[in-house]
């Protein structure tokens, strides 16, 4: 009787949840692309003394529908003597556990696909996916520099999860719990931005390196190694890869929104304001990516072995430092 | 060269051909490297993509003819190997220049000096990653384009020096320009300091990359910004003075240890010290001709001349072989990215790939002028 019962509530609302959740995240992961794509160029246009797109449509907004239009229309090009499964199956692999990721991230009070009590868990454990990824479509192009380019990504990806996990452990501590929903609720009083800056100056700098932005983008360096591991991929493919760098921004920023910057809760001062929490989210979500992109525009590239001596010699014993501190902390204040 | 695909490929060791297309080989360089995952085991420069014949052509045009050929051998300072072969002839055949022009030649070559050098700034940053300086210097190098479009015509290959002086006259306009640019850049300064000079991420990949000290720099014949930046002092301008430099007062930066960044900190005061030298040139510009009298074909007496100057990059030679008729008999031009470039088999090997843009950067190459 029971596991009929479960079986028709799994089909009845679970399922529908699901998949209206599903389609509601594919077009926001779409729509969020299209439009980061535009921020990027307008924003740096204006760091850098230009105007940016301008011609498509309002402020060229258009700009990227029309940019990806383009995308679809070219000629998918497999080079010589690439793995030709495993050159196909990359950008599809990096672009899949997007979408996974945004299952339990809480876009406002009552808004979230499910609530997991293993959320953060689930989303670093999908995001790791997008190593092996990159590794697969560096391999598989059978270009020298793609493969230098997957090598770096491996490295640098790996070796910054350690302390992004150690940063996130502290916040998980802090707030007793690993789903989504109560790390938001421990925040009510004070956002863990101002209880540990520190942890969150280290997710943030872990963030940018595990997207590989600048000044972490050594992976697909276009001074150095052309385009790095997405050398060989041309039309709807390179676009996925191109997809998914915009949707992990975007899932970066609403982790670091939902664990530090208070989630879907208004700003304590600004409490009495009849904004909903989505608009709150999404403000202080694209408020962090307006940062990243600041910081892309104005630094250079970290050096390979640099960057790897600021992972294993600054940031994972700081943030190993800040786990032990804040581990006494929580057990004097209890 | 020919058998460097015939040598055993060991797991170990990785071939990577850097170039001809490449984002940051700037033209067409290409670098054979072999590699050990990223750390590079050797490196060969591999020139004569960008190969014209300059040289020869030389030996079939009148000395006239030329003049256009000598500024596309070093397209981002044509106009200082232009008043290079020009005083080249001009010493051959004995023509005295009015001062008028010589001032002009100087503030004009100058100017492009400083327009080399602020490409050059823009080009090693995003060759460091860093894209906005790029578009900065830009914007300040297109003032100095529109200033010597408005004297020579042309925005880059500008041949605006002939025989006993220059083509056209600068006008008050011209002179104001160049008083504004002159403030502008100062102004500049600031920004780009800020940016890039005190920037850490670009200290640290600029720093103690791609040392080329003293004794490897004259074992090279290295000269320009990367001799300066080994802590040599040598500078044509100072030490064989032509035209009015021995009238203007200016220094020579130098570097001490001669990595990439005691060169950027050589070009940047460079580029002060031309401002310097530009304000004094246009201060003292005095009224005249700015043409002597030469007769319609030059033709300089038989013998062999050499004549030097100093361009963006370091000494430009211009060796001229004259039998006596209106062509040349041998020109050969001493360009100093061909001594430059050939440091980097020493330079490159143990450092890492992304080094290898660092340190290709620094040196600021101009491919076509290697190649001639």
């Amino acid at each position: 009787m029971a596991a009929w019962q479960n079986l028709v509530n799994f089909l009845g609302p679970d399922l529908a949840r699901i998949v209206v959740g599903v389609v509601g995240v594919l077009a926001l992961v779409q729509v969020n692309a299209l439009f980061l794509v535009w921020l990027e160029r307008k924003v740096a246009a204006h760091i850098q003394l230009r105007i940016g797109p301008k011609e498509v449509g309002p402020f060229g907004i258009l700009q990227s529908i029309v940019d990806g239009i383009k995308l679809v229309g070219k000629e998918l090009i497999t080079p010589r003597h690439a793995d030709r499964k495993l050159f196909m199956l990359a950008p599809i692999a990096v672009f899949l556990p997007v979408l996974v990721s945004f299952v339990v991230i809480p876009f406002s009070e009552r808004l979230l696909i499910r609530d997991m009590n293993v959320g953060v868990l689930l989303i670093f454990a999908f995001s790791t996916f997008n190593v092996l990824a990159v590794l697969v479509g560096g391999w598989a192009s059978n270009n020298k520099y793609s493969l230098l380019g997957a090598v770096r990504a491996v490295a640098q990806n790996v070796a910054y999860e350690i302390p992004l996990l150690l940063a996130v452990l502290s916040v998980v501590m802090w707030s007793n719990s690993l789903q989504m929903s109560e790390i938001v609720a421990s925040q009510s009083k004070v956002w863990h931005v101002f209880s540990m800056p520190v942890a969150t100056l280290i997710f943030l700098i872990c963030a940018t390196a595990e997207t590989n932005r600048a000044p972490f983008d050594i992976p697909e360096a276009e001074s150095e190694l052309v385009a790095g591991f997405h050398t060989e991929y041309s039309g709807m493919r390179f676009a996925l890869f191109f997809l998914a760098e915009y949707s992990n921004m975007l899932i970066v920023s609403a982790v670091a929104t939902t664990l530090f910057f208070g989630g879907w809760k208004s700003p304590p001062f600004l409490g009495f304001l009849p904004v909903p929490g989505l608009i709150w989210f999404f403000a202080k979500t694209y408020a962090l990516i307006f940062v990243t992109i600041w910081v892309r525009w104005t630094f250079p590239r970290l050096r390979f072995d640099q960057l790897m001596n600021f992972c294993w010699k600054i940031m994972i014993p700081a943030a190993l430092l800040h786990l032990v501190v804040y581990a006494g902390i929580i057990k004097i204040v209890r | 060269m020919a058998n460097e695909f015939l040598e055993p490929i060991t797991e170990q060791t990785f071939y990577l051909n850097m170039g001809p297309q490449h984002p940051s080989t700037h033209g067409v360089l290409r670098l054979f490297l072999k590699l050990d995952g990223e750390y590079i085991v050797e490196a060969d420069p591999v020139i004569g993509y960008g190969h014209r014949g300059h040289e020869k052509m030389a030996e079939s045009h009148l000395y006239e003819q030329f003049l256009p050929n000598s500024s596309r051998m070093d397209y981002l300072a044509g106009l200082i190997f232009n008043h290079g072969y020009v005083a080249a002839i001009e010493k051959m055949a004995g023509i005295e220049v009015p001062p008028r022009a010589e001032y002009i030649r100087v503030i004009c070559a100058e100017l492009n000096r400083i327009s080399s050098h602020l490409l050059w700034f823009g080009t090693y940053v995003m060759d460091l990653g860093g894209f906005t300086p790029f578009l900065y210097s830009f914007d300040d190098r297109e003032n100095i384009l529109d200033i010597l479009d408005r004297v020579s015509g042309s925005r880059l290959t500008y041949s605006y020096c002939r025989f006993g002086g220059v083509a056209r006259d600068v006008d008050d306009e011209f002179i104001t320009a160049t008083h504004q640019f002159v403030e502008r850049l100062r102004s500049r300064w600031d920004d780009y300091h800020n940016l890039v000079t005190k920037n850490v991420i670009f200290i640290h990949r600029a720093k103690d990359v791609g040392v080329i000290n003293r004794e490897l720099a004259l074992r090279f014949g290295c000269t320009g910004p990367i001799l300066r930046a080994a802590g040599v002092p040598y500078d044509v301008r100072k030490a064989e003075p032509y035209s009015v430099y021995s009238e203007l007062d200016f220094e020579i930066p130098t570097g001490t240890k001669g990595d990439a960044l005691d060169r950027y900190l050589v070009r940047v005061q460079e580029m002060e010290q031309s401002l310097h030298i530009i304000e004094q040139a246009l201060e003292r510009l005095p009224d005249g001709a700015i043409k002597a009298a030469v007769p319609h074909k030059v033709r300089p007496p038989r013998g062999d001349y050499y004549f030097a100057v100093e361009s963006a990059r370091g000494a430009v030679g211009f060796y001229i072989v004259s039998d006596g008729t209106s062509y040349p008999y041998r020109l050969k031009a001493r360009v100093p990215s061909y001594g430059n470039l050939q440091v980097l088999t020493e330079v490159l090997p143990g450092t890492l790939v992304a080094d290898t843009i660092s340190i290709l950067g620094s040196i600021d190459i101009v491919v076509p002028e290697v190649d001639r």
